[in-house]
């Protein structure tokens, strides 16, 4: 992992990393959501409704492994302080908190035709909005934590690995509680899912994943090009004062 | 009595919504990053 400390070296691997994370991303993802359109079958007790899945399901997985990057990334910088971590951890909150609010709004539009309510104040649905709002407080932890040499990043990674808290208690949240969501269709190595809606599923989430993966790395590179400016704007002015 | 209602607009809103919001972070975070490498770039010509 300390090879990739070095921002050059990884600056090597993203520029074309991330031109064929989002490239894929983009087609596979478009291809999923037209096979989950036009070809999947509508399912017997939900009828159509049940084609929001294509784009919630790969929503609310990203929105909770967004938060497991900010808290691995968190994790790497409070203990081996790597020069990319905090980087990494910057990058993943905003894919993370668009991908949660996607998951939070398809998943009301799927709850008002299915359970005849946009809204209900259960274990699933609050636990993923309380991601939501632990998203916003993140990133205006880590925009007020940075200072002037953009340095500062252990509040933010603090509070990264306490926020991950909330990630098994909402996979598990419709298991401990009684909830009007469903439970979990897809579990390590097995599924109550019929191959017709599978497939397309699983595509839509390696395809939603490529996407998140990309702009993660653009991201990264947004952020190291600014604190690269930064730091050689601050020398230059520097040495300006001094002579 | 049941309230009839039509599958099609909460499945084409849906993905109105969440392939709008994915197309626009996309372009968002292209658009960032250019700015950003350029302006490193720049700062590196001066």
């Amino acid at each position: 992992m300390h090879g990739f400390a070095n921002p050059a070296r990884f600056l090597r691997i993203a520029r074309w990393l991330m031109p064929l994370c989002m490239g894929v991303g983009l087609v596979v993802a478009a291809l999923a959501l037209g096979w989950g359109v036009l070809l999947a079958p509508a399912e017997r007790l939900q009828g159509e409704t049940v084609r929001i899945m294509y784009l919630h399901v790969p929503a609310a997985w990203l929105g909770m492994a967004g938060w497991m990057g900010i808290a691995a990334a968190s994790f790497t910088e409070l203990v081996w302080r790597h020069p990319l971590a905090a980087i990494a951890a910057r990058a993943c909150a905003v894919p993370g908190a668009v991908f949660t609010a996607v998951c939070l709004v398809t998943g009301s539009l799927w709850g008002r035709p299915a359970w005849g309510t946009w809204w209900v104040w259960d274990g699933r649905l609050t636990s993923m909005l309380v991601l939501l709002f632990l998203y916003f407080g993140w990133m205006a932890l880590s925009q007020a934590s940075q200072s002037s040499d953009g340095t500062e990043n252990r509040a933010p990674a603090i509070f990264g690995l306490v926020g991950a808290v909330n990630v098994p208690i909402i996979h598990y949240s419709v298991i401990w509680w009684n909830s009007q969501h469903q439970p979990p269709s897809i579990t390590m190595g097995k599924s109550a899912m019929s191959g017709d809606f599978l497939v397309p599923l699983l595509a839509a989430m390696v395809g939603f994943t490529l996407i998140f993966a990309g702009v993660v790395l653009a991201r990264m590179r947004a952020i190291l090009a600014d604190q690269q400016a930064e730091a050689r704007l601050r020398r230059k002015a520097f040495s300006e004062v001094e002579f | 009595m049941r309230e009839a209602m039509d599958p099609w607009t909460f499945v084409a809103a849906s993905y109105a919504i969440g392939v709008g919001a994915t197309l626009a972070m996309v372009a968002w975070a292209l658009l960032t990053m250019r700015r950003a490498e350029k302006r490193r770039d720049e700062s590196r010509k001066r």
